[in-house]
């Protein structure tokens, strides 16, 4: 049961959610609230923007300053927010395709700028929310409704990509692991830089029904055997790690961030 | 400051948006347009401001809507195919009512079409550009003084009404040369958008004023926690269904530029009073057609001259009452026929209406739009 102050975090008028009944978004919602009030975050000093998408319906369940923007882009208008405003706290949630595929590119810039952001990542591998499409991390062979012979383009690795292109801190786990989830998404906001948390997911409505996992539960079992902490993983062979998840904390590195970095071309500009 | 600078149209604009109090500017590089950014990354940091230069046009519409959203007087400014890009986005700004500036330095199309020359074909984009129904307000400026006063109009006008304003412009309006008078920052009218009156716990984000329409806006940070979306809203800013509160926000969207039409819709005319032949000309072609018309009177053509300075909304009503009895009215542009087609809607055949189309990427010179007054009169 959430605790009273995670309570007060929602904006229950909002419901009932739109999510299915043991959709894992919601297990993120909780964690990323735990990590705000364990933050000791202030409401209407804390944004959470998002895109389109099952996930990015979030947004609105939170009581924060929050948007609900366009499918891909949120990162773009979170920019524009801590730019204008760098006092506030800003989080991202967003879907594997609203991150990925349509919005891949305000990604990699978003890491690239190392602005201050947390951007959180919740991959389910599918496109939930318009009906179980493939997404840029559906794993080769899966169906979607897309890909009804199995998908024959190899997915993206986020984190992999999150850190070629720059960001500070930059972990995954999976919503078998809460706790991990909360401590990350926490790290990842205390992080003065652009943060990446993918939190591996599951829909079992579109992706788990046509790919042998059709409870929540198998899922859950799922992430539980695949996931391998990365201390593990240093140690393991490719060959042992193939069809593993690997989760923990792969960057954490101090990079100027862009916000100060403008003001000191504030500085500069006002010099001259 | 001295009180006259001698500017391109682009540095004039640039300038009007800081004299409106723009502090934050969000966009990416394309010729004609790209001299706005060139102005306002290097005066924006002296102010204070922000300057980003994203990764596309998506994200610089983007931009400057979340910086908005946080309480910023924003811009930016692309050309065709930029603008193009930054449709849908336009569309979150319109229907969370966020006030923004958009600018859009004309050149030939379509696609890449031509990127150094000039043309007016991006008329009914600006109207109806992106998707779904909406209200829209859009200045063409035709001279370097304009595209600096019509700045400050265009931010007072975003702010008042809480969405997009958009400033055609075109190649030769944006790159040439004129004297600009400097207005007086302490004299010039300067809206702000109207913030909450009520304490947080009170405040209904989407609840409009009655008289004016328009809901005031709180900022993120500034202590109220509010929800933006894109989806239809009910009062509140919650995605609604319900069919009445959708009726309710679509009017109300669609009716408050309407109630104050007459602040907002603009024009210039010369020589309307017995015009035979009445010519409608905007932007860069405005000042071919009035020195059309004008040769026209001096050789005793009873010619009028009337200029949309805002192209949306059309001042219709003022065109054809002031041009009661034309007999033909012209409507030179350069393309193939876009507000023409308004012309001939709002006179409803009572004067024979007549397109002049110049594709070519170059200006109308007055004796091309003098040749066709001179064949009708
Ligand atoms: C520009 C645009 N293209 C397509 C869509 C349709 N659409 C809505 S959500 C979505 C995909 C959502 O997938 P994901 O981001 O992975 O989130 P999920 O629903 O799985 O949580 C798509 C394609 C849209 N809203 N906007
Ligand atoms: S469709 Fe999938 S992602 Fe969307 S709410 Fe249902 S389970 Fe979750």
């Amino acid at each position: 049961m959430p605790s009273a102050e995670v309570f007060s975090w929602l904006r229950t008028r909002f419901m009932p959610h739109i999510w299915c009944p043991g959709c894992g978004h919601g297990i993120i919602m909780h964690a990323l609230i735990r990590a705000l009030v364990g933050l000791k975050k202030d409401k209407t000093q804390t944004v959470v923007a998002s895109g389109i998408g099952c996930s990015s319906r979030m947004a609105g369940y939170i009581d924060a300053c929050t948007l609900h923007s366009t499918h891909g882009r949120s990162l773009a208008f979170a920019t524009g927010i801590k730019l204008h405003k760098p006092s506030l706290t800003v989080v991202d949630v967003m879907g594997d395709g609203d991150c990925s595929a349509i919005g891949g590119n305000h990604f990699i810039h978003a890491c690239r700028r190392n602005i201050d952001i947390t951007a959180i990542i919740m991959n389910n591998n599918i496109y939930g929310m318009t009906g179980g499409q493939a997404s840029p991390t559906t794993p080769a062979g899966a169906w979607a409704s897309t890909t009804p012979y199995g998908a024959i383009d190899p997915p993206f690795d986020i984190c992999r990509l999150a850190e070629g292109a720059g960001a500070s801190y930059v972990a995954r786990t999976t919503i078998a692991n809460p706790k991990q989830a909360e401590t990350f998404i926490m790290n990842g906001i205390k992080k003065k830089g652009f943060a990446v948390i993918e939190v591996v997911t599951h829909c079992h409505t579109q992706f788990g029904r046509k790919n042998d996992r059709r409870l929540p539960l198998d899922n859950y079992n799922y992430f539980k055997a695949v996931s391998v902490p990365l201390t593990k993983a240093k140690t393991m062979t490719p060959e042992e790690l193939a069809g593993k998840l690997v989760c923990g904390e792969f960057v954490n590195k101090d990079v100027p961030e862009y916000t100060e970095q403008y003001d000191k071309v504030i500085e500069k500009a006002q010099r001259r | 400051m001295p009180d006259v600078a001698f500017w391109q149209g682009n540095t004039a604009l640039a300038h009007g948006a800081l004299l409106a109090g723009c502090n934050f500017y969000g966009g990416y590089p394309i010729t004609p347009s790209t001299e706005i950014a060139e102005v306002m990354a290097e005066e924006l940091p002296k102010r204070g401001g922000k300057f980003i230069q994203m990764e596309d046009e998506i994200g610089g519409i983007a931009s400057i809507i979340g910086a908005s959203i946080a309480g910023a007087k924003a811009l930016t400014a692309t050309s065709g195919p930029g603008f193009s890009l930054k449709q849908e986005n336009l569309g979150l700004a319109y229907i969370a009512e966020v006030p923004i500036v958009v600018v859009d330095v004309m050149r030939g199309g379509p696609s890449t079409g031509l990127p150094t020359k000039t043309a007016q074909q991006d008329v009914m984009q600006a109207r109806w550009g992106t998707h779904g129904d909406h209200a829209t307000i859009c200045y063409a400026p035709s001279s370097v003084q304009e595209c600096y006063d019509l700045a400050v109009k265009a931010f007072n006008m975003a702010e008042r009404f809480r969405q997009p304003v958009l400033i055609l412009s075109d190649e030769v309006v944006g790159h040439m040369r004129e004297k600009v008078t400097m207005r007086d920052p302490g004299r010039v009218e300067i809206v702000n958008r109207v913030r909450p009156s009520l304490p947080p716990e009170k405040f209904t984000p989407y609840e409009a004023n009655p008289r004016t329409g328009v809901p005031e806006m709180a900022s993120f940070g500034d202590g109220y926690s509010w929800h933006v979306t894109g989806l239809t809203t009910n009062d509140w800013g919650f995605p609604t269904n319900n069919a009445p509160e959708i009726e309710k926000k679509m009017l109300r969207l669609l009716s408050k530029v309407d109630r104050a039409r007459s602040d907002v819709v603009e024009y210039e005319a010369e020589s309307m009073d017995g015009a035979d032949i009445v010519v409608v000309a905007y932007g860069s072609v405005g000042r071919s057609a009035l020195r059309a018309v004008r040769d026209a009177r001096k050789r005793g053509i009873p010619a009028g001259f009337f200029r949309p300075v805002t192209l949306w909304p059309f001042p219709g009503e003022e065109l054809t009452k002031m041009a009661l009895g034309a007999k033909t009215v012209l409507v030179p542009e350069l393309n193939c026929g876009q507000m023409v087609l308004e012309v001939e809607r709002v006179f409803r055949g009572r004067s024979e209406v007549r397109g002049i189309s110049l594709l070519n990427g170059e200006l109308f010179k007055p004796s091309e739009i003098g040749r066709v007054i001179e064949e009708v009169a």
